[in-house]
C-alpha cells in the first residue's frame, strides 16, 4: 500500500503542477474579461474623527457582532465542560463498578 | 489537563477582556467609519476558520495513512472548531457588510467557498454522529476534500474581482490598527489551542468510557 | 494491469445497465421531473427568467446524478459484489477508476437527452456552441462523479447512507456545479466571449485533477478494511 501511495503522491504533484500552470497561462485574460464589480478597498485608512452616522447606524451592528462572538465562544466552552463533566462522571461510576466486581 | 493549560487559559481570558478596550481606542476608518472595527474579531475568526480544516485535513490524512486513534480524535476536534469559527465568521461578516457594502450577502467567490467550507464541517460532524461504525474513516475522506477547499477560499479573493477586501489589506495596516489586530489574532490563536486541548480531552475520556463499558460486559 | 481491471469493471457495469436499463431510465425521468419543477418555479408571465436554463440544467444533473450513484452502489451492496472486488487481487484505484467510468457514462447518457430538452423548453441557445458545451458537461460531470463515486462506495456499508450521500456530496461539488453553471450561462450571453468560457473550462480541469487524484488515494486508504 505504501508503494502505491508514494506513486500516487508523485502523480499528485505532477498533476497539480500541470493544472496550475495551465490555469495561470490561460486564466489571466479570462479573468480580465469579467464584469467589474465595485472596486474593493485596497487598504484601510485611519482617520482622526469619526464621521457622522449615516443610513444604517453602525453601533448596533458593531455591538451585535461582538456579543455574537463572545457569546458563541462562551457557550461553546460551556458545552464542552458540560460534556466533559458528564463523561468523567460516567467514567468514575464505571470504574467504581469494575472495582466492586473485581473484588466480588 | 496539562500544566500549561490553566495559566494559558487565564492569559487568554485576560486578553479577551482587554481587547475591547484596545479596539475602542483604535482610530475609525475613513471610508467605513466605526463599523470596520468588527474586523478585529471577524478576521481572527476567519483565520481560525481557515486553520481548523487544515488541521482536520492533515490529521485525517495521517489517520488514513497510519491508523492511529489520536489522529482521528484531533480531526474530529478540528472539525468542531471549523463549525464554531465558521459560524462566528459568517455572522460577523454580514453584520459588517450590511453597513460597508449595503447588503447582507453577495454570492462572490470568497463568501460562497467559505459557506461551502462551513457546510463541509457540518457534513463531517453529521457523518460522525449518524454514520455508525466505520464512519471515522469515511469522515477522514470527507475532511481531505474540505482541506482542499481552504486554499481556494484564501486565494479566491485575490484572483476574482470581488467586493471583499483582498489579502493585501493586512500588510498595509498602519500601526494604530495593526496592534489591536495582532493582539486579537494572538488571543484567538491561544483560544484555538485551548479549545482543541479541551475537546481532545473529551474524546480521550469518551474512549476510556467505551473501554470501560466493554470491560464491564465481559 | 490497472487499465485492464478498470476496463473490466467498466464493461461489467455497463453490461448490467444496458440489460436492465434501470438506472438510466429512473435517472432520466427524475431529471426531467426536476426540470419541470424548476421551470414552474421560475416562470414569469409564461416565460422563464433569463439565464435560468443553465442553472436548471446543472441542478437537474446534480440531483439525478446523485440518484444514479445511489442506485449503482445499492446494487453492489445488495449482491455484495463490492466486497468480492476488494478481496480480488486487483489494484484498488483501478476498481475506483472502473466504477467512475461507468457512473460517468450513465450520467452523460442521461445528459444527451436532457440537454436538448432543456434547450428546447427554455429556448436556450447553448447548442449553438456544441464543442464548448460538451467540454463543460464532460468536465463538470467528471468532477461531480469523481467525488460521488468515492463517497457512494465509502457509504455502501454505512448507516443512513441514503441521507448521508447528498449531505456529504453537495458541499464538496458546489464549486464544480458553479463552474458548470457559469460556463453554460456564458454560452447564452448575447455578447459571447469565448475567453470567459475557457476560464471556466480550465477551472473545471483543475477541480477534476485535484478531485480525481485525491479520490484515487482516499479510495485505497478508506476501503482497505
Amino acid at each position: 500500500m505504501l508503494r502505491s501511495m508514494s506513486k500516487c503522491l508523485t502523480f499528485v504533484r505532477c498533476a497539480l503542477v500541470v493544472a496550475a500552470a495551465l490555469l495561470v497561462l490561460t486564466g489571466g485574460p479570462a479573468v480580465a474579461a469579467q464584469d467589474q464589480p465595485p472596486q474593493p478597498q485596497d487598504e484601510f485608512v485611519p482617520v482622526g474623527n469619526s464621521p457622522a452616522p449615516e443610513q444604517i447606524p453602525a453601533a448596533p451592528l458593531l455591538i451585535g457582532a461582538y456579543i455574537v462572538v463572545l457569546g458563541g465562544l462562551f457557550f461553546y466552552v460551556l458545552s464542552l465542560s458540560r460534556r466533559l463533566g458528564a463523561v468523567q462522571q460516567d467514567v468514575q461510576r464505571l470504574e467504581g463498578e469494575l472495582k466492586r466486581r473485581g473484588r466480588a | 489537563m496539562p500544566k500549561w493549560f490553566s495559566p494559558t487559559a487565564i492569559l487568554c481570558g485576560l486578553m479577551f477582556v482587554v481587547s475591547p478596550v484596545l479596539i475602542a481606542r483604535s482610530p475609525d476608518e475613513s471610508a467605513m467609519g466605526m463599523v470596520y472595527k468588527i474586523y478585529y474579531y471577524h478576521m481572527p475568526s476567519a483565520w481560525m476558520f481557515l486553520l481548523a480544516p487544515l488541521v482536520c485535513g492533515v490529521s485525517s490524512a495521517l489517520f488514513l495513512a497510519r491508523g492511529r486513534a489520536e489522529d482521528d480524535r484531533r480531526a474530529w476536534a478540528a472539525a468542531e472548531l471549523t463549525v464554531l469559527f465558521g459560524a462566528l465568521t459568517l455572522i460577523t461578516g454580514p453584520l459588517w457588510a450590511r453597513r460597508a457594502w449595503g447588503t447582507w450577502w453577495v454570492w462572490d467567490a470568497r463568501l460562497t467557498s467559505s459557506l461551502v467550507g462551513w457546510m463541509i464541517g457540518w457534513a463531517y460532524l453529521i457523518l460522525r454522529r449518524y454514520g455508525g461504525p466505520g464512519s471515522d474513516k469515511l469522515a477522514a475522506g470527507v475532511a481531505l476534500f474540505g482541506a482542499v477547499n481552504v486554499p481556494f477560499i484564501f486565494i479566491s479573493v485575490n484572483y476574482w474581482r470581488t467586493i471583499h477586501p483582498p489579502t493585501t489589506v493586512v500588510p498595509k495596516l498602519p500601526v494604530s490598527m495593526g496592534v489591536p489586530l495582532w493582539f486579537c489574532v494572538t488571543a484567538f490563536l491561544l483560544l484555538f489551542i485551548l479549545l482543541m486541548t479541551m475537546r481532545l480531552r473529551l474524546e480521550v475520556a469518551r474512549t476510556r468510557l467505551d473501554a470501560l463499558y466493554v470491560a464491564l460486559d465481559e | 494491469m490497472f487499465a485492464r481491471t478498470a476496463w473490466l469493471i467498466f464493461r461489467k457495469d455497463l453490461t448490467v445497465e444496458v440489460r436492465s436499463r434501470e438506472t438510466i431510465a429512473t435517472t432520466l425521468f427524475f431529471a426531467v421531473s426536476a426540470v419541470l419543477v424548476f421551470a414552474f418555479a421560475l416562470v414569469k408571465e409564461g416565460r422563464v427568467v433569463a439565464d435560468a436554463a443553465a442553472g436548471i440544467l446543472w441542478i437537474a444533473i446534480a440531483f439525478s446524478g446523485t440518484l444514479a450513484l445511489g442506485r449503482t452502489f445499492e446494487r453492489e451492496r445488495y449482491t455484495d459484489t463490492l466486497r468480492a472486488l476488494m478481496l480480488a487481487p486487483s489494484d484498488r484505484p483501478a476498481i475506483y477508476a472502473g466504477k467512475l467510468a461507468a457512473v460517468l457514462a450513465m450520467i452523460l447518457a442521461a445528459e444527451v437527452v436532457l440537454v436538448p430538452l432543456v434547450a428546447f423548453l427554455f429556448d436556450a441557445a447553448f447548442l449553438k456552441r456544441p464543442a464548448m458545451l460538451a467540454g463543460l458537461l464532460v468536465l463538470g460531470t467528471l468532477g461531480f462523479a469523481s467525488v460521488g463515486t468515492l463517497f457512494a462506495a465509502m457509504l455502501v456499508r454505512a448507516r443512513s447512507r441514503d441521507m448521508l450521500l447528498p449531505v456529504l456530496l453537495y458541499p464538496i461539488v458546489v464549486p464544480v456545479i458553479i463552474a458548470g453553471v457559469q460556463g453554460t450561462a456564458a454560452l447564452l450571453q448575447p455578447a459571447f466571449d469565448p475567453a470567459v468560457v475557457r476560464f471556466w473550462l480550465l477551472l473545471l480541469v483543475t477541480f477534476d485533477v485535484v478531485f480525481v487524484v485525491l479520490a484515487l488515494w482516499t479510495f485505497e486508504a478508506v476501503m482497505s478494511d
